[in-house]
């Protein structure tokens, strides 16, 4: 036991003497967890448009006003004629134009046939999307107080109230469940645990195993008086306790930085993650006893691991989105499963039994590796 | 003196098989895995309907509702709490819920109530859900209204009150196709991994095997030093830009609508660029681990602050900083405008100067940085 504490205590002077592990082990994480809270967001929030208003007169500017004191938008450009609104978006001076039918006033009044083009970006579709529906709302928004404001007098509102009686009118009431302000933090935070946790345990690990060997002070360690499983037992120590600090950070981080709630079981969440930080490790055990230098050890890592992390375990792509082969491929992403369960854990506080396939499935993956990595690390030592 | 260095890095290269691999690798991967998985594309919305008029007009709603692209109803439930059941076990994305006398309310008041919630964990999912329904939903009240006969009073009314068509239009991509969207930005973080990457291993790499101490002893100097272990990269970069656009002319049918002419020039400061910033890397680590590192963090970095994966517009005043001093998030949006808009490089000049100074900053430093004596 003395001799296992020891070992343990070299593996924490290995990483605490490397400046730069030591930046990577507990700097990224904090780095990451702030720069998706922050920055990495699909908000839209005042985006340039440009008018091009031919009649310009006292509804359009209204409704420019209008435009122009939401949050979602800032007009940056008046156009004086069609031509340009082809140049604005070749710069890309404005993602939004808006075009008003010329004689708009009058149309509006008298033969009701007044239009109005919302032209967009389209290069970036869900943009797009999002930002014609936000100028369609505050434009239709407009529209109704128009038509309240006109049917003010006496007679109009007989005659409104009748004809609302017939118009067949079905109001949607939208709500948004779990993320009613819709902020990208809440989808992104559980994709970055399990990022930082893959990094952390399995590169990392696997990294400090293969260095050993590279160096050839595995034989040394080899010829110690302590079995070889304690060994590796004392690499993961280590790694097992940075990993919890870091979830520990990325935790305090979310909820009181960037003020994502935790919905759910906090033990039950914290159950996960262990079982996704043994998975890590025993992971990165079976990648150090297939390689045998720590260049293809990163390499492996890197490719094999952080790659398939960042595009299919839905922590930025919807999973339903891609193509069955790709969803197929996706399932055998540990991180996948373990994204899933934090997202409703944590996210939208579900019962410990709506998460029970995806603890099934990492515990399984888990013992998988675990019983491989111990059979192959043996076959090595013979 | 040039000649025989390049000589020397070209022979370098072609003796190693696994350069040459990731060169061919990379693209295929790159043009034909990243653009299906790298799609926020939301399409097959799951919806849960909760009915609880069940008459014909709410049954014909949901039948609407399954008929459109994006959204197909995937069961019906007795009440809200057992469709939210399919929401916390991620089998439905939407829940609608149609009010009790739906029908009644619809003939006799005029006004008919639906709710609808959807899962926002991911908020542009759960927007775009919610507004596809809104427009589905919109689209069936003014069925019912033509349906019953309305139309005549509804004209009369626009007349009355007064009101205007919105007509959306989305310009360069009106299938709005996301794919569309991400493909020529993916060579940009191609080139930039390949380019970046390769570099910052190279110098290191000649250190960690000692072959730096012979080129330090000899007359070459540093420039040309420099010099010539860039230009390897440039021609690698080329090739695989030009591999890229044939595959994404091939796969996805995706051709520049502005000039070829405008990439490759971009493409060639773009190049000098990043592999000037692998080259400083290089020179200021000691190990190749140490410089893989580094040159990890900040390529994740570059890459997650370029206007990549989500606009530039969307971010916060200081991170919109940041990406002004982001040689990626240029080349990105030229890539972007070029391809999809056609811009013309007068459109661009702007990014071209901004480029070339990131070019001479960095490969001015990465010079310096480079020392022969120790």
């Amino acid at each position: 036991m003395k001799s296992f504490i020891a070992f343990i205590k070299k593996e924490f002077y290995h990483i605490f003497r490397d400046r730069r592990t030591i930046l990577i082990l507990l700097v990224m994480p904090a780095v990451q967890i702030i720069l998706f809270g922050f920055a990495i967001t699909t908000e839209v929030k005042n985006t340039n448009i440009a008018i091009y208003d031919p009649s310009n007169d006292a509804v359009t500017t209204r409704m420019v006003e209008q435009l122009e004191a939401s949050d979602y938008f800032t007009v940056n450009q008046l156009l004086t004629n069609s031509a340009q609104i082809n140049e604005v978006f070749r710069t890309g001076a404005a993602s939004l134009v808006i075009v008003f039918g010329s004689d708009f006033g009058n149309n509006l009044y008298r033969t009701g046939e007044a239009v109005i083009q919302i032209i967009s970006d389209g290069t970036d579709p869900n943009q797009a999307q999002m930002l014609t529906n936000y100028a369609t709302a505050i434009l239709s928004s407009f529209q109704t107080t128009l038509s309240s404001s006109s049917s003010s007098s006496v007679t109009a509102t007989s005659s409104s109230s009748t004809s609302s009686a017939a118009s067949y009118q079905i109001v949607p009431e939208i709500h948004m469940l779990y993320n009613p302000q819709q902020k990208s933090a809440f989808n992104f935070v559980p994709g970055v645990m399990g990022m930082v946790l893959m990094l952390i345990c399995a590169m990392m690990s696997s990294i400090a195993i293969v260095r050993e060997r590279e160096m050839g002070t595995m034989e040394v360690l080899l010829t110690s008086p302590i079995k070889p499983i304690y060994i590796i037992l004392a690499k993961a120590v280590p790694y097992f306790s940075l990993s919890v600090l870091n979830l520990t950070t990325i935790l305090l981080l979310s909820v009181y930085v960037l003020g994502v709630p935790i919905a759910g079981n906090l033990w039950a969440l914290i159950g996960v993650s262990l079982i996704f930080i043994l998975l890590s490790l025993s992971l990165g055990l079976l990648i150090s006893t297939f390689v045998d230098t720590q260049m293809a050890a990163m390499l492996a890592s890197g490719m094999l691991l952080m790659m398939p992390v960042m595009l299919l375990s839905g922590m930025m792509f919807p999973i339903e989105s891609m193509p069955p082969i790709l969803q197929y491929v996706s399932a055998c992403v540990p991180a996948r499963w373990y994204v899933e369960a934090v997202k409703k854990l944590m996210i939208q506080g579900v019962e410990l039994t709506f998460v029970v396939k995806e603890i099934v499935i990492l515990s399984l993956i888990t013992l998988g590796l675990l019983f491989i990595s111990l059979k192959k690390f043996k076959n090595r030592l013979c | 003196m040039l000649k025989y260095l390049l000589e020397k890095e070209f022979k370098q290269l072609r003796r190693n098989p696994f350069m040459l691999r990731i060169i061919v690798a990379m693209p295929i991967m790159m043009m034909l895995v990243f653009p299906y998985a790298a799609n926020q594309e939301i399409k097959g919305v799951r919806v849960s309907v909760v009915d609880n008029d069940r008459s014909t007009l709410s049954e014909r709603l949901s039948r609407k509702i399954d008929a459109s692209t994006y959204l197909a109803v995937t069961g019906y439930y007795p009440t809200y709490s057992d469709a939210l059941h399919t929401i916390e076990s991620h089998q439905a994305d939407v829940i609608v819920e149609v009010e009790n006398e739906f029908e009644k309310n619809l003939i006799t008041s005029g006004v008919g109530r639906v709710m609808i919630s959807a899962n926002s964990v991911n908020g542009t999912k759960g927007s775009l859900a919610s507004s596809y329904l809104n427009s589905v939903v919109s689209d069936y009240s003014s069925e019912l209204q033509s349906e019953r006969g309305l139309e005549s009073v509804a004209i009369d009314l626009q007349k009355a009150t007064p009101s205007f068509r919105i007509i959306p239009n989305y310009k360069f991509n009106p299938h709005l196709e996301y794919r569309i969207f991400m493909v020529p930005a993916l060579m940009v973080m191609l080139l930039t991994m390949l380019t970046g990457f390769l570099p910052a291993l190279n110098i290191v790499s000649e250190k960690e095997k000692g072959t730096i101490e012979q080129i330090n002893v000899t007359p070459v100097g540093k420039i040309s030093f420099v010099v010539a272990k860039l230009i390897p990269y440039w021609i690698i970069g080329f090739a695989v830009l030009s591999f890229c656009m044939l595959l994404a002319l091939l796969v996805h049918g995706l051709h520049p609508a502005g000039s070829l002419l405008t990439i490759y020039l971009f493409a060639t400061l773009y190049i000098l660029v990043v592999s000037g910033m692998g080259l400083i890397v290089s020179n200021y680590s000691s190990t190749m681990q140490q410089a893989m590192f580094v040159m990890y963090f900040v390529i994740m970095i570059l890459l997650l602050m370029s206007g990549l994966f989500t606009p530039i517009n969307s971010m916060p005043e200081w991170a919109k900083w940041v990406a002004k001093f982001n040689p990626l998030s240029y080349f990105i949006q030229v890539m972007r405008m070029v391809y999809l808009k056609g811009s013309s490089f007068s459109n661009l000049l702007p990014h071209f100067f901004i480029l070339s100074l990131f070019a001479i900053a960095l490969n001015g430093w990465a010079v310096w940085s480079y020392k022969k004596s120790q």
